[in-house]
């Protein structure tokens, strides 16, 4: 993007007023996606595989149908009846096998059939009256086991091409990246630690359950409302599977309960749609929290052996990871990622990196936070930390000594531009934590953490009231506060007040194709296509000030809110307010709006670096958290305090993931712990008070240096956590989650 | 689904020797309620046990005993001023259960008759010595509290059978209990292993002791060779090496969700050990 408009200094951009949807949610006004109903509402429920991997040999909904309650019911063929347009392939055939399953049912709690009835209770009582024949097949649910040449083959023909020849068809994309010598690195180093790490799957947990109202009708014209992520997304897939156009398909989005990339694709969407188009009645769908456990998107688990050579000064001689990646029954687990980013924060000579997609009989695995990086992080952070022990070297001083900085060449390829990674090590050095004494008992880690933020397709429109006040459109459902950002940035290139300023997250008529809150990259891209609409709306400002002073619009500028003569030869007038140009803007030229779209290419990628003081009970195994710092690179801190909040958020989930949360999953394949008393989310009193640090190096990407902070968060945690316990409890975990079982019992190994 | 509040324990009674199909009597709700909507057990009949006059009275008896009503919350125990001064154990285990909002409907009779075996006022009032009076078509009878679970989801209450009230003994000197459980969090968890002890002491010696495991076994267990362990002791680390071994050898756990057999089996008597040192220092009248 265009560079020559970079600011510094500023008035509202830095500030921290409350967020514009503060008293709705305290109050209970806000409408998330079950709070709204429409006239003839029916209530849908889905029948759910009680397998985890079954052929479907019969379905028999011929005594749900005859309930008098009961007005829809819908299986896969009322998908497949539909005329698919050619490309209902790839990513939207997955979608749609997830959806709906079509001849087998692929993991417990893979959705098989739909009901849509008068009552919820009526909903979930017909579905006991759905008979469904199944042949039970064999299933596997453990990545390693996935790969291995006996493993059940959940479908064949999914592997793409880059998969190596004799693999599993169970491995279904293969990554492979890096560069140098690594065989001569190792060889040169003074010391090489190998090991191989485990992470199990953990669920975003955001609060809100999937939840939605779908109206369709036989002219093919519907209206969705959902709680999403990404409501051009939910609109272009749920017309994609229900053969309908897609702007025909009017999608809104709710205010969200949290998504953390869980919520970047749909589920009960099309369903209830489908269910709608049979019944000729609004449907509403709210899933269950067990729903939301079992039927969506879990993290990928991994399996990984991470390889690092370093010689005695604490240089990074060379680095291997091979990092496989189970996505549950359908291709798309980020193994990619987990390889790309595992080494990003190093500036190495050598270094190598293999991925693995690999399926299974479990859940499709969604985003969480940086999907991908935080497992990698966890076995790498976790060697270079060993090896620093073994040496006797500081572990801040050997990241510093092998930071990648401008210039360096990132192991997945490119070389960086000026990035902050230096800066977060510096800032630890300096923190008074970091040298904070440790009581007996305690240990301390370190990591640093990578994430490559991103643009995306953006659109976004500003339109001016007669009273001066301005209403900001973005497509970007708010999942972090981004709406008090937006109205930040248009705040400074407009000169009015945060206050005046109105935003809200548009509805899919409204607006071009905004791609999804997620990459973190809302802040980066709406915030940038923001700036740009308001400086589109500040032209025609501009040009109505020279009308009426019938001077040129080029000796126009605008100042603090107002247009003023750019120059001693453009005329003597006093500042005119943005108020008094819109005051009667009907009658010197009409309305006055601004607008912006673009896919933004510029977003800067992030670094951060995590301080975590944890605790063992040696006698149970149970780890308490005691201190935490986040340090991490926002470019540029539009609202402090939300940027805060996504750096706590993400050591908060991070703590979850490493210490008790996980995915347990019985001999018979099925989920056992579906719900929030069993799937162990920390609760408030588990968590330290999580200090943070923003440093700002700026992203030379974006017009006030912002670089996405969502996702940087939840990568250092795994590792840095399980630095601090091992360090603690003097034997190297590398498993996780640390819950006190597999603590005690590495305790007990250890003698 | 037939909703009943009846006036007295005997109508309760006579309700539930009558009622047809799946029968639950409604405390807090705290379990029945979360069975329901979880459609784990869908009742036929419910019986509201809680408009029945002195149901959440907390009565000390001219001898020291306590006597509780049935629908007596969580909160209502710990806010009394003398209640948690004699039974510490009891009270704080009742007071682990669940969040504030639990603790306001909360019973120790439906967590007793719930029948789980992590259940965590249970081995406190295990070791407690507490009793429930039962109320049938037969008339009462008093049954300690170790005699009503017979396995996970069971109790020993027959048809028609309904505890009308929880008899707590008096403290008296030198005495003391306590309770502990293991969760991997800080709160808002099902115990992995629980303990409950209580002892009394004459001089430094321990004279009296009754110790209970929660979480290990299909019931809750009252463990005779834990008590001889500390019998005649003052608590000496030899003797909390014996405690703990025999709180392990009395476990028969399984391996689940929740722990490992090979965790709760040594688990428990770290527990054994931490919960006797505190019912000890409590004996001694030692803030603990
Ligand atoms: C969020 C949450 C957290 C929880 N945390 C814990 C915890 O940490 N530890 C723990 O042990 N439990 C926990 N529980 C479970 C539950 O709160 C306890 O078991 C509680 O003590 C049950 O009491 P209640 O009065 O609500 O029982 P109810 O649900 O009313 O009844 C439970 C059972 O007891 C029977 N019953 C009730 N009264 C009588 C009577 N007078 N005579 C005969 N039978 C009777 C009922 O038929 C039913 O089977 C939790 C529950 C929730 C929802």
């Amino acid at each position: 993007m265009a560079l020559d408009d970079r600011k510094s200094d500023f008035t509202f951009v830095g500030t921290r007023p409350n967020r514009p949807d503060g008293l709705d949610k305290v109050t209970g006004r806000a409408k998330f996606g079950a709070d709204i109903s429409a006239p003839g509402m029916l209530h849908g429920a889905v029948l759910r595989s009680p397998h985890a991997h079954a052929r479907i040999v019969k379905i028999d909904a011929s005594k749900a149908e005859a309930h008098k309650d009961v007005k829809a019911i819908v299986t896969r063929a009322d998908f497949a009846d539909v005329p698919f347009r050619p490309g209902l392939e790839g990513e939207f055939y997955n979608v749609l096998e997830n959806v709906m399953a079509g001849e087998k049912a692929l993991y417990d709690g893979h959705a098989v059939a739909a009901v849509a009835a008068t009552s919820a209770l009526a909903a979930r009582d017909a579905l006991k009256l759905i008979e469904v024949e199944y042949e039970v097949l064999p299933h596997v649910t453990d990545v390693d086991k996935a790969m291995t040449p006996d493993a059940p083959v959940i479908r064949e023909g999914a592997a793409d091409y880059s998969v190596p020849e004799g693999m599993h068809p169970n491995v279904v994309r293969y990554h492979e990246s890096g560069h140098g010598d690594v065989e001569a690195g190792f060889a040169d180093a003074d010391l090489v630690i190998e090991d191989s790490f485990v992470t199990e799957a953990t669920h975003q947990g955001y609060i809100e359950p999937h939840a939605c109202l779908g109206m369709l009708g036989n002219d093919g014209k519907g209206e969705l409302w959902c709680t999403t992520q990404g409501h051009w997304i939910a609109q272009k897939t749920c017309a994609a599977l229900l053969g309908i156009e897609t702007s025909q398909l009017r999608v809104t989005a709710s205010e969200i309960g949290g998504g953390f990339g869980g919520k970047t694709t749909v589920f009960i969407e099309p369903v209830a749609l489908a269910l709608s188009r049979k019944a000729n009645r609004p449907v509403k769908v709210v899933m269950t929290r067990s729903e939301v456990f079992r039927a969506t998107g879990p993290t990928s688990s991994a399996s990984m052996d991470v390889k690092i050579g370093m010689k005695k000064d604490g240089t990074i001689s060379a680095a291997q990871g091979v990092f496989r990646l189970q996505g549950g029954a359908f291709p798309g687990a980020p193994g990619d990622m987990t390889a790309m980013c595992a080494f990003a924060p190093y500036n190495l000579n050598n270094v190598k990196q293999i991925g693995y997609d690999v399926m299974s009989n479990r859940p499709k695995q969604a985003a969480y936070r940086a999907p991908g990086a935080p497992m990698g992080a966890f076995a790498v952070e976790s060697v270079i930390d060993e090896l620093c022990n073994k040496l006797g070297l500081d572990p801040v001083d050997v990241r510093l000594k092998n930071a990648a900085h401008e210039g360096t060449k990132a192991s997945y390829g490119p070389t960086y531009e000026r990035i902050g990674l230096v800066e977060t090590l510096e800032a630890a050095k300096a923190h008074p934590h970091y040298a904070a004494p440790l009581k007996p008992g305690q240990g301390r880690g370190i990591s640093c953490g990578f994430w490559f933020n991103h643009g995306g397709e953006t659109s976004v429109s500003l339109a001016l009231s007669e009273d001066g006040s301005a209403q900001l459109m973005v497509g970007t459902p708010d999942i972090g506060g981004s709406r008090a950002s937006m109205a930040l940035m248009a705040a400074e290139v407009l000169g009015i007040a945060y206050e005046n300023i109105r935003v809200t997250v548009a509805d899919t008529a409204t607006l071009g194709y905004n791609d999804v809150s997620h990459g973190s990259r809302v802040t980066y891209a709406s915030g940038l296509a923001t700036i740009k609409a308001a400086k589109h709306a500040v032209e025609k400002l501009c040009e109505r000030a020279a009308a009426k002073w019938g001077i040129p619009v080029d000796a126009v500028k605008w100042e603090n809110g107002c247009a003023v003569p750019s120059g001693p030869n453009a005329g003597d007038f006093d500042p005119m307010p943005l108020a008094d140009i819109t005051a009667d803007m009907g009658s010197t030229g009409g309305p006055i709006s601004g607008h912006f779209e673009a896919t933004p290419e510029g977003a800067g990628v992030s670094f951060g670096t995590h301080i975590v003081d944890a605790e063992v009970d040696p006698e149970t195994g149970k780890t308490s958290v005691t201190r935490y710092t986040v340090i991490q690179d926002a470019g540029k801190a539009i609202h402090p305090t939300y940027v805060e909040g996504q750096f706590q958020g993400g050591a908060a989930q991070g703590i979850g993931w490493a210490l008790n949360e996980e995915y347990v999953y019985g001999e018979d394949g099925r989920l056992q712990n579906s719900i929030f008393l069993d799937y162990r989310i920390p609760v408030a009193s588990d968590l330290p008070m999580i200090d943070t640090v923003i440093v700002e190096v700026p992203n030379p990407g974006h017009p006030f240096g912002v670089r996405g902070v969502g996702e940087t968060g939840i990568v250092p945690p795994l590792a840095a956590i399980a630095n601090a316990v091992s360090n603690a409890a003097g034997v190297r975990m590398k498993q996780l989650p640390m819950s006190p079982p597999r603590i005690l019992a590495a305790l007990k190994d250890n003698g | 689904m037939d909703y009943h509040s009846p006036a007295s324990f005997a109508e309760a009674s006579a309700l539930a020797a009558n009622a047809t199909g799946i029968t639950r009597f409604l405390a807090g709700g705290t379990d029945v309620l979360v069975q329901l909507r979880s459609e784990l057990v869908k009742p036929d009949t419910l019986i509201d046990i809680k408009k029945i006059n002195g149901v959440h009275d907390i009565t000390r008896n001219a001898d020291g005993s306590w006597t509780l009503g049935v629908a007596t919350t969580g909160a209502e125990m710990s806010e009394h001023p003398e209640l948690g001064q004699d039974w510490p154990g009891v009270v704080e285990a009742m007071d682990l259960i669940g969040s504030t909002q639990v603790q306001g409907r909360a019973t120790l009779t439906g967590n007793l008759c719930n029948g789980s075996p992590a259940a965590d006022s249970v081995p406190a009032m295990v070791a407690a010595g507490v009793t429930v009076t039962v109320t049938g078509p037969d008339g009462t009878r008093e049954v300690a509290v170790e005699d009503i679970p017979t396995g996970p989801g069971k109790t020993s209450l027959t048809k028609g059978e309904v505890v009308s009230a929880v008899n707590i003994p008096a403290r008296g000197e030198n005495a003391g209990d306590a309770y502990l459980r293991f969760i991997p969090r800080t709160e808002m968890d099902i115990a992995v292993v629980g303990v409950g002890v209580d002892l009394r002491l004459d001089g430094d010696t321990i004279i009296e002791a009754r110790v209970s495991l929660g979480a290990v076994a299909p019931t809750v267990l009252l463990v005779e060779d834990c008590a001889k362990a500390i019998l005649g002791s003052t608590l000496d680390d030899a003797t909390l090496d014996a405690l703990a071994a025999a709180a392990s050898a009395a476990c028969n756990p399984i391996d689940d969700k929740r722990g490992t057999i090979a965790f709760r089996t040594e688990v428990v008597g770290v527990l054994a050990k931490r919960a006797a040192k505190i019912a000890y220092a409590r004996a001694k009248g030692e803030n603990a």
